[in-house]
């Protein structure tokens, strides 16, 4: 079995997730190739073939040549799986080359259950066993769910890639994320709102929990969406990643995306209406009741 | 100027959920639905351009699903999409997403639609493929998870959102297709003279054997709740009560309350 697995570039750097795809191919127990758009310094130190297409040539986000180079890698290594990560950048070149290669895909892959792909559905309080039909498969596999461990080490044996093809899509550079007044990566307390808050005025009643903590306001993605916290207070995927001493999730049911930027707090408070909501299942303790009455009860108590 | 504009309906996530008697997909009766979130930014998308051309695009919005997706095709027309086509499939839950996005691409490869939305992804199912797999069928420009969208005179200058609140700016030619993240407009609620003004609206039913030709590539083997990890304490009961043994858990099991 042999896995051809895409690396991640960004800002003139390789992503670190990368090494997940290795973790992941290693519990297939693949054999593997591995595929870069970027530079010879700072290729994968992995052992085995690295196909490496230069990113001065092609840029970081540009999805119809970077499909075209992943075919062409595929061209020559015959794969079974082509793997990504389920990432802003692997979701959307992953369907690009599965159907060039006419291929079925299984996205965000959470585990491998008796060699079967496993994946969660309906905010994780279901899963799934999914199987693509013969031949080679397109693969993601969720950030964060196989993890490398130890320090990366060998040297890739390293095969230019070239290919010519046009594209639609322009890219015109990064926007960096907004600087706010707060940086949760270094609070020892997190108390965040989410959606089960149900209104902005609302935010208030777990800021003044927060306060009776000693601890910082999160939120999570709905929240700052609605405009009812800032940005800078996000916590998950595409806010910040935490791992505060006490983090207690006020009202947020637990979305893939937002326990990835918290599961790994050392003790995690819950208070949920709902008993069978996912974020109790990585909650130290699960306080069954609606936020707003009990959140000013324990304020008090703390107080 | 065509539009098309792809939403699904989904049960309420808050909702428990039940595997159904063939152990490959939950039970969807006893379900609330309503429109997938992720659509709900496609369809306003859709709705502002038109607003922002004079009224000149045209916005067909399209879902695929059984009797019960006509309520969400209403609410989109009531946003102010122009006509509705639902592709009737009493067992759209169960196709893959390839199967979903060819049929799509069946409907749509001979409309001449200038710019299709859709959800970067499903609250339900989340695989996000069918947006990018119609693209891609139909050999059109695609960028995804969009935060920020604005067009003028036929190209497209997007945000794509990308990790850790870092966002990747692109510019691209119609026609396209754009697939919406979270927070990329603030979808209006419809009112009750456009829920009204909706009932007069084209609505047009396909069968899905119509549009429907392609293989599934990839079959849900089995369905099953995850195991609970177990071991986290549950308090239920009086507030005051709760709110005594959990200090006293924390005063216990944390350094951070003395």
């Amino acid at each position: 079995m042999k896995a051809l697995l895409v690396c991640e570039f960004r800002e003139g750097k390789l992503l670190n997730s990368s090494y997940e795809l290795l973790a992941f191919a290693d519990r297939l127990g693949a054999e593997k190739a591995f595929l870069l758009v970027g530079n010879a310094a700072e290729a994968p130190k992995v052992d085995g073939k690295l196909y490496l297409a230069q990113v001065d040539s092609y840029g970081e986000y540009n999805p119809d040549q970077h499909k075209a180079l992943v075919m062409a890698a595929v061209a020559k290594e015959n794969p079974d799986y082509v793997i990504f990560l389920h990432s802003s950048y692997g979701w959307d070149l992953a369907p690009r080359v599965a159907v060039a290669l006419k291929a079925g895909q299984v996205s965000e892959i959470v585990n491998l259950v008796d060699g079967k792909f496993e994946v969660s559905l309906c905010n994780g309080k279901l899963r799934r066993t999914v199987a693509p039909q013969a031949g080679p498969a397109v693969l993601t596999i969720q950030a964060g769910a196989f993890n490398f461990a130890g320090e990366p080490q060998g040297t890739p044996q390293v095969e230019a890639i070239e290919v010519a093809s046009a594209s639609g899509i322009e890219f015109l550079g990064y926007e960096q994320a907004e600087k706010g007044d707060v940086d949760l990566t270094k609070a020892e307390i997190i108390v965040s709102a989410g959606r089960g808050v149900g209104k902005k005025e609302n935010v208030a009643i777990i800021a003044n929990l927060a306060k009776a903590f000693g601890g910082e306001l999160g939120a999570s993605r709905p929240v700052v969406d609605a405009g009812w916290v800032e940005h800078s207070h996000q916590v998950g995927t595409t806010g910040q990643t935490v791992s505060p001493k006490l983090y207690v999730a006020c009202g947020i049911s637990g979305a893939i995306q937002h326990l990835a930027g918290m599961k790994k707090s050392d003790f995690i408070v819950a208070i949920n209406k709902d008993k069978d909501a996912p974020i109790g299942e990585i909650a130290d303790v699960l306080v069954v009741a609606d936020v707003l009455q009990f959140a000013p009860v324990l304020a008090a108590r703390l107080g | 100027m065509k539009i098309l504009v792809c939403i699904k309906q989904i049960p309420d996530m808050e909702s428990r959920f039940k595997v159904n008697g063939t152990g490959d997909w939950y039970d969807e009766a006893d379900l609330a639905y309503r429109m997938n979130e992720y659509d709900e930014y496609g369809v306003e998308q859709a709705v502002q351009l038109k607003e922002q051309l004079g009224n000149d695009p045209d916005v067909t919005v399209l879902s695929i699903g059984s009797d019960r997706v006509g309520e969400a095709l209403k609410k989109a027309l009531a946003m102010g999409c122009d006509r509705a086509v639902h592709v009737q499939d009493a067992d759209s839950g169960r196709k893959s997403p390839y199967q979903i996005a060819s049929v799509i691409a069946a409907f749509a490869k001979d409309k001449g639609f200038d710019l299709i939305f859709t959800g970067m992804q499903s609250q339900d199912r989340g695989s996000a493929q069918v947006g990018v797999t119609v693209a891609e069928l139909l050999g059109r420009t695609c960028a995804t998870t969009l935060v920020d969208f604005a067009c003028a005179d036929g190209v497209v200058t997007g945000k794509r959102e990308l990790e850790g609140g870092m966002k990747g700016v692109v510019k691209f030619a119609l026609p396209a297709l754009v697939t919406c993240q979270l927070g990329l407009n603030i979808p209006r609620y419809p009112t009750l003279p456009n829920i009204m003004k909706a009932k007069k609206k084209e609505f047009v039913v396909v069968p899905v054997a119509e549009l429907l030709a392609a293989e599934p590539m990839t079959v849900t083997e089995k369905l099953y709740a995850p195991t609970k990890k177990g071991g986290g304490i549950v308090l239920e009961g009086d507030m005051a009560d709760m709110a005594d043994r959990l200090v006293g858990i924390l005063k216990d099991k944390t350094a951070v309350l003395r």
